[in-house]
């Protein structure tokens, strides 16, 4: 009984600590700037400004162009990513033939790259093209995922040869095989992938500060920080606001589909 | 009936004579080289050379870079903070992720619930709770001076403070990190067989402390470096934090290894200089990998 009790005072003061940037920010949010400019703590707003202050997140700032900017990007890249992938994941996985071996070499040698290390030779490369400030910029570096590659290659090593063999005794092609016989099976393993996926650039700020530099193709994680930097600056209620809104997406998502999110995110590990 | 059988039998193998692997494999092997290969290859060569970013010209200047990153203090600097930085975050963020795990498993209720709070960091933008973060660490409004206020401590310019700055983020990084390392622990967790406790109870292991010592620690012992390697490589990376809380500073305390490569890559526009300090982060990162990798495929042998 005794030790049961001590496991959750440890796990919730825990819990507590873990919570509370995410407590303060929502709080805080909801304050007039007199209730936060303060010398003690307050922990509860005696007058609510919420309106106020979430008014102000989106309109000192283009916020609701940012956030669709984010969605843009990240719903782009990951069905990029599955088009350029799903296919070659099967070629690895469904077909024999000369040189798969090394091609699959390939793609293991190749999840060995940090995407840091490529980063200003992509950034020439995007240049050159013309591309800098771009959604391309944006999505194109990331429509290449080895790691997609090869988790979609594992999962189609599992499925059944005969499935695809009665496909082909249809007379499907190999490219009508990929959607419709492999993608309808994938969908466990592709849907892990997708919050891993959409999570990562969501969240991404080291990519797009390089590659982005107009305000109008800000992704949320350059937004909060441009509006901190210059629209903002001591304006703490709208900043806060402006962070709750960034991350509540995830969140909201995260409390729905929890252990596809674990599932998902930790699969990084396996990269 | 026997080209029949034949073709069946090809079908059977899959070995569809036909361009088939090589349509559906183009546009990956094509994207491949556009932005992974050849940009390795290109920030190897680049290394070689003084490309200063919209120059024209571009010269051969062999491995000046690195004898200049041997005597630049700044570099140095920046891989000490960088390991300090790792030496902190690792050892706290996989000892919280184990003991949280294990405290959490110790009994049934309530374990979705922690384990969601403890997830949460780990998914939450960085940089949107790096902004809440700062708030908190404010000198005169943050929550935490007025905390040690409170209790009639003085309180720190906690960002701005040489000796502080560093073990700041490493904080944040251990509140990031732990809830990922939790989550592999709480698998390897469960993949050990209950009957091995039975049989070290029936051996008279009977304290929690001797079961640990017994069964937990050694099944335990491959997921623990798999988490210590993986967490080193995650803060290795360490980027966003100090990009938008410290800028590297004060005087330098912060400089971590990616932030000096995009501080001279894309601040000063020395692509050749940044180019050899990308070298030496991907040769650390990339030693890292190996050994993952080859625990990895032992798992996978003896599994």
């Amino acid at each position: 009984m005794l030790s049961r009790a001590l496991r959750h005072v440890v796990l919730l003061s825990l819990a507590a600590v873990v919570l509370f940037p995410f407590v303060w920010m929502v709080l805080t949010s909801l304050k007039p700037p007199e209730e936060i400019f303060v010398d003690h703590i307050r922990w509860l707003p005696d007058r609510l400004y919420w309106v106020e202050n979430y008014t102000r997140a989106f309109t000192k700032a283009p916020l609701a162009q940012y956030l669709l900017n984010g969605v843009i990007v990240a719903l782009a890249i990951f069905f990029l990513q599955v088009l350029v992938n799903l296919p070659a994941a099967y070629a690895l996985s469904k077909l024999r033939w000369k040189g798969r071996e090394f091609v699959f070499g390939l793609v293991l040698a190749c999840l060995l790259i940090p995407p840091h290390a490529v980063a200003i030779p992509v950034f020439l490369l995007l240049y050159q093209l013309g591309l800098l400030n771009s959604y391309a910029s944006l999505i194109l570096p990331w429509t290449i995922s080895v790691f997609g590659i090869f988790l979609m290659r594992q999962f189609f090593m599992t499925v059944p040869d005969d499935l695809v063999d009665a496909a082909r005794m249809d007379g499907i092609s190999e490219f009508g095989i990929v959607w419709r016989v492999m993608l309808p099976v994938a969908y466990p393993a592709l849907t892990a992938f997708g919050i891993f996926s959409l999570v990562a650039h969501w969240n991404d700020y080291f990519w797009p500060l390089i590659a982005i530099n107009e305000q109008a193709l800000f992704t949320p994680p350059l937004g909060v920080v441009h509006f901190r930097n210059d629209d903002a600056g001591t304006d703490f209620g709208a900043l806060m606001a402006a962070a709750t809104v960034v991350i509540t997406p995830l969140l909201v998502a995260f409390v729905f589909l929890q252990r596809r999110f674990v599932q998902g995110i930790t699969m990084t590990g396996m990269k | 009936m026997k080209t029949k059988q034949l073709v069946a039998k090809k079908i059977r193998l899959g070995a569809v004579a036909n361009w088939a692997p090589l349509y559906l494999l183009a546009p990956a092997l094509i994207l491949l080289a556009m932005f992974l290969l050849g940009p390795l290859l290109a920030v190897l060569g680049l290394s070689f050379t003084d490309y200063q970013l919209g120059s024209k010209s571009l010269n051969w200047i062999g491995i000046e870079n690195f004898i200049e990153l041997y005597h630049d203090k700044n570099f140095w600097r920046s891989l000490r903070n960088t390991a300090l930085y790792s030496g902190a975050v690792v050892p706290v963020s996989v000892l919280l992720g184990l003991g949280v795990a294990l405290l959490i498993e110790a009994q049934k209720s309530f374990k979705d619930f922690y384990r969601t709070i403890f997830f949460l960091p780990v998914m939450a933008t960085l940089i949107a709770m790096a902004i809440s973060w700062q708030f908190i660490l404010h000198p005169s409004f943050g929550f935490l001076n007025l905390l040690l206020k409170e209790f009639g401590l003085s309180g720190h310019n906690w960002l701005r403070t040489e000796s502080l700055a560093l073990w700041v983020l490493a904080a944040i990084g251990i509140w990031n990190q732990f809830g990922f390392n939790m989550v592999l622990f709480l698998a390897g967790l469960v993949s050990i067989p209950r009957h091995l406790y039975d049989a070290a109870a029936m051996d008279g292991a009977s304290s929690p402390f001797e079961r640990f010592r017994l069964v937990t620690w050694p099944l335990l012992g491959p997921v623990t470096l798999f988490v210590v390697v993986i967490t080193a490589i995650r803060s290795f990376q360490v980027f966003d934090t100090v990009a938008i809380l410290t800028k590297g500073g004060p005087s330098k305390s912060t400089e971590v290894l990616l932030y000096t490569m995009y501080a001279e890559g894309f601040e000063f526009f020395k692509s050749g200089y940044a180019s050899a300090v990308t070298i030496v982060f991907l040769v650390i990162v990339l030693a890292l990998t190996l050994i993952k990798t080859r625990y990895l495929e032992k798992k996978v042998h003896y599994a």
